[in-house]
């Protein structure tokens, strides 16, 4: 399929690049341009160490400048695999434009924004030194050759109803082939890929959690995205998703395993903490992926069943504001938890699971108010003294299991493993839980039931599923899990007030977060949630600079994800099925969604 | 009262399978099915027909539990039904639907897993533990879904999304998932529409070797020559209650169905001058629309 581009043929260059120049001219102009932005980010770029990150050094690339680094060494990587060498073909097995053209889209965008950054920052493009002026220069010279590039595919018109206009051909030349079978690798050696593709997933995650100023983070985000978009297009993911799929178990030790090594890469506790709340939300957004991604109900009040387990954990955990003033051993306060949350869940589910649709979603909106407002009225004044009020009940003690004190530092692999450190150890094992029951419940006749009653519920019904019995029983479930993880999070947090609970709000864990972050992520997979979770925890916690305008970026993300994007950034089950799907649906990737939409609404 | 009184004891002088007596359906002022009797007996395939509106599904959904008969009652195998879909299907009626309803982000094998739901009980703690009888379990409901789609002619599909078959498949997939419940009495709501006639005859062998496996079927179908070639015998529902039944030649040969479907009122004998000028009428209709059609 891609074995066309390696012959430079003229008449098809001119029906399919958007610049008209020469293959090899814009090969070399593209490769040109990547090692000139390699070599400019050597340079200084401003005058004054004023700007975070040291851009000043030369013969050193410094905080931002690595990023650009990245940049210009992927896309000379890519722009190099458009002449087919033998070593760099596995690179690209769909296409080689496409990738080029995004990764060098993404260095031009994080490079010229930090430019502008630091002339916004310290008042004036006269800060940039000769080393800013080059990458600027470098940067859009790659560009220019990546779209001189022949495209993928030779543009297809649609049988005229896409006319060729600049955009229509620009979003043409982002498409790829599908890209053919790969070869069969021993085991061995694909266990070997699988294991190599998370420990970059790794490097590359705690290179973003450990980013210390805004400005870095958002270069980071911007290049990460871009090199997303790239390695799809080139069709490493699809390859990878096949892997993982060929080898489910060994993938899913994998992720744990380097999850695990998070806190090995760590010198102190400031980004353990993040790390820990990061999982506490992921692993509530995945029990919440229970209840809206199986069953398909719509749970807006998500966020207090993590508030029963946190509070019932913190009532038997032996504080001494607890009003029960009991100290319970660990596992029997995980049980309460669970406990507490189920009973919750069955008594809130049980009057309005009978109904359909949007009244759950009313009920749960009120029932999670309602919650948050009975823990502030239980303060000994409105109410009996249970918890405490708005000052919540603090001082939870640190936890200790089987002689392991979590509020102490440990040596692991002579590396200190700190308070946070040790709790995301645990928080991790809770997550393996849920992911564990999440996986099992999916998949059996259970979890079949639930995706029949989200699909059709008449038509479940008449195949013999009692659909109230099945949504209590995913409703009660989600609500344990959320118990489960709300035990633990009350333990890292040592105080539990009402206000952690809230439908929306600046920090997550909240409803409309978890909601936000199953539906992003991808409804009904294991990987959709957490890494929905895992940006929308990082992104208002890195971006500080941006706070005023945090909840309307978010908003503007989630109209465009939808709009671009509705099954979210992990897509359920499609990766899988690419391959027995007929040629009429294998559309292009981006019009995917809308059609997709299409089929679904019209059979509703 | 134009019903039948009593239902025909069926050759073999067995239990009918499917009994309904006396349903009655009223939606506020509206009564939608009167007092309809039908029994299906064991291996027999019956066809229901009626213009629209006369209350075919309308009385389906008496019989598989999605309406509460106002009143009546509807037995299978000697037990009263109760009115509750998912009980109706365990007690060993199942059905499809006149539009399509399958779980179309499921796969060919997924829907029909789902309708093994009532035969199986594997409940979620087992499926936590995954021990030995759940993954007996599963691998049985795989062997016998799997088994249902050769019989169906899906075998080669099961890995695809069902929305993605093509419309006839869709029609089969909704069969095999009905027969996965392993039921006594199969309920077809109009399998053929939007076939073409070799799809249609497809459809009738394969119904016709559901009934080899020992399953009742009842049948709502426009296709006359489907119908009566297919049934062993056929009730005629109009405006909510049953005109008359029979076997093929008896309603085809019957004046009253041929007057019901012309529009003209069956109290007394639709003479031939009436049929005559109600043809002459709609002819004339005809030939109108046609002009007012050409002209410009």
């Amino acid at each position: 399929m891609t074995a066309k581009n390696t012959t430079p043929d003229s008449p098809s260059r001119d029906a399919t690049s958007l610049i008209p120049l020469p293959t090899n001219i814009a090969r070399i102009t593209t490769i040109t341009g990547a090692a000139l932005t390699i070599l400019s980010t050597f340079l200084a770029w401003t005058w004054t160490t004023a700007f975070p990150g040291n851009l000043t050094v030369t013969g050193y690339p410094g905080g931002l400048q690595t990023i650009t680094l990245t940049g210009g060494i992927l896309t000379l990587l890519h722009a190099l695999t458009t002449y087919r060498p033998r070593g760099l073909r596995w690179l690209t097995p769909a296409g080689t434009t496409a990738p080029t053209l995004l990764l060098a889209l993404g260095t031009l965008a994080t490079t010229w924004y930090t430019l502008g950054a630091i002339s916004n920052q310290l008042g004036g493009l006269a800060n940039l030194e000769p080393g800013g002026h080059i990458a600027a220069l470098a940067t859009l010279l790659t560009l220019a050759g990546a779209l001189a590039l022949p495209a993928d595919r030779p543009y297809d018109d649609h049988g005229g109803t896409t006319p060729p206009t600049l955009w229509n051909r620009f979003r043409h030349t982002l498409t790829t082939n599908r890209p053919p079978r790969p070869k069969e690798l021993p085991t061995w050696a694909e266990i070997l890929i699988i294991a190599a593709a998370f420990a970059t997933g790794l490097y590359a995650f705690t290179y973003g959690i450990d980013t210390e100023y805004g400005e870095l983070f958002v270069g980071y985000l911007i290049l990460a995205c871009f090199t997303i978009a790239a390695l799809g297009r080139a069709g490493l993911t699809t390859r990878l998703s096949h892997l993982t799929a060929k080898h489910r178990n060994i993938a899913l030790a994998a992720a744990f395993t380097a999850a695990a090594c998070f806190p090995l890469t760590q010198t102190n506790d400031t980004y353990t903490n993040l790390a820990a709340s990061i999982l506490i939300f992921a692993t509530v957004a995945l029990g919440l992926n229970v209840v809206v991604g199986l069953a398909g109900l719509l749970d807006l009040g998500y966020v207090a069943f993590l508030g029963v387990g946190a509070y019932a954990a913190a009532l038997v955990s032996g504080s001494p504001e607890s009003a029960l003033g009991v100290h319970f051993p660990f596992w029997a306060a995980v049980l309460t938890g669970i406990g507490a949350s189920l009973v919750f869940g069955v008594l809130i589910g049980a009057p309005t699971l009978r109904l359909r649709g949007d009244y759950l979603a009313i009920v749960t909106l009120g029932f999670g108010e309602i919650f948050r407002i009975t823990m502030l009225n239980l303060n000994g004044t409105t109410g009996p003294d249970v918890t405490n009020g708005s000052m919540g009940i603090p001082n939870i003690p640190d936890l200790e299991i089987l002689g392991f004190k979590f509020g102490k530092t440990h040596d692991i692999l002579g590396v200190p493993i700190g308070r946070f450190g040790n709790y995301y150890l645990l928080m991790l094992l809770a997550t393996a839980v849920v992911v564990l029951v999440f996986r099992r419940a999916a998949e059996s006749r259970i979890g079949r039931a639930w995706v029949a009653i989200r699909e059709d519920e008449t038509a479940a019904t008449a195949m013999g599923i009692n659909a109230f019995r099945l949504k209590l029983l995913a409703f009660a479930l989600g609500a344990a899990l959320a118990g489960l993880a709300g035990t633990v999070q009350a333990h890292v947090i040592t105080t539990t007030t009402p206000d952690s609970y809230q439908f929306a709000g600046t920090v997550p864990p909240n409803s409309a977060f978890l909601l936000a972050a199953v539906i992003l992520g991808g409804m009904g997979t294991i990987s959709g949630p957490v890494i929905g979770a895992a940006l929308l925890y990082l992104i208002p916690n890195k971006m500080e600079f941006m706070q005023d305008y945090q909840l309307l970026l978010f908003g503007l993300a989630l109209v465009l994800l939808m709009r671009f994007r509705p099954e979210g950034m992990v897509a359920d089950r499609r990766k899988q099925l690419e391959f027995h799907e007929t040629d009429q649906l294998a559309v292009p990737e981006p019009r995917l969604p809308e059609g997709a939409v299409g089929v679904t609404k019209a059979e509703a | 009262m134009t019903t039948s009184p009593t239902t025909t004891p069926a050759p073999d002088g067995t239990h009918p399978v499917l009994h309904a007596t006396g349903v009655t359906m009223r939606f506020g002022g509206l009564t939608a099915v009167r007092s309809v009797d039908l029994a299906v007996h064991p291996r027999e395939i019956v066809g229901l027909i009626g213009p629209n509106g006369a209350g075919k599904t309308t009385f389906f959904n008496c019989l598989t539990g999605l309406y509460t008969p106002t009143e009546g009652t509807v037995t299978y195998r000697d037990t009263v039904l109760p009115p509750k879909p998912h009980l109706v299907t365990q007690a060993g009626i199942a059905r499809t639907f006149q539009n399509i309803r399958l779980f179309a982000n499921m796969t060919v094998l997924e829907n029909v897993l789902v309708g093994r739901h009532t035969r199986t009980k594997e409940g979620l703690f087992s499926a936590l533990l995954r021990g030995p009888g759940f993954k007996k379990a599963e691998r049985e409901s795989t062997r016998r879904a799997m088994e249902l789609l050769d019989f169906t002619g899906l075998a080669d599909k099961a890995d695809h999304l069902s929305r993605n078959l093509p419309y006839g498949e869709q029609r089969k997939l909704e069969i095999a998932r009905a027969l996965a419940s392993d039921p006594g009495l199969l309920l077809l709501d109009e399998p053929t529409a939007g076939m073409n006639p070799q799809e249609t005859r497809a459809t009738e062998a394969l119904v016709r070797a559901i009934r080899d496996q020992g399953i009742a079927v009842l049948v709502i179908e426009h296709d006359m020559r489907f119908i009566f070639n297919l049934c062993d015998r056929v009730a005629v529902l109009v405006q909510g209650e049953k005109l008359t039944e029979g076997t093929s030649d008896a309603v085809q040969a019957d004046e009253r169905v041929i007057a019901a479907y012309l529009g003209t009122p069956f109290e007394g004998a639709p003479g031939q001058e009436e049929l005559a000028e109600v043809e002459a009428a709609e002819a004339q209709a005809d030939a109108r629309a046609d002009l007012t059609e050409d002209t410009p």
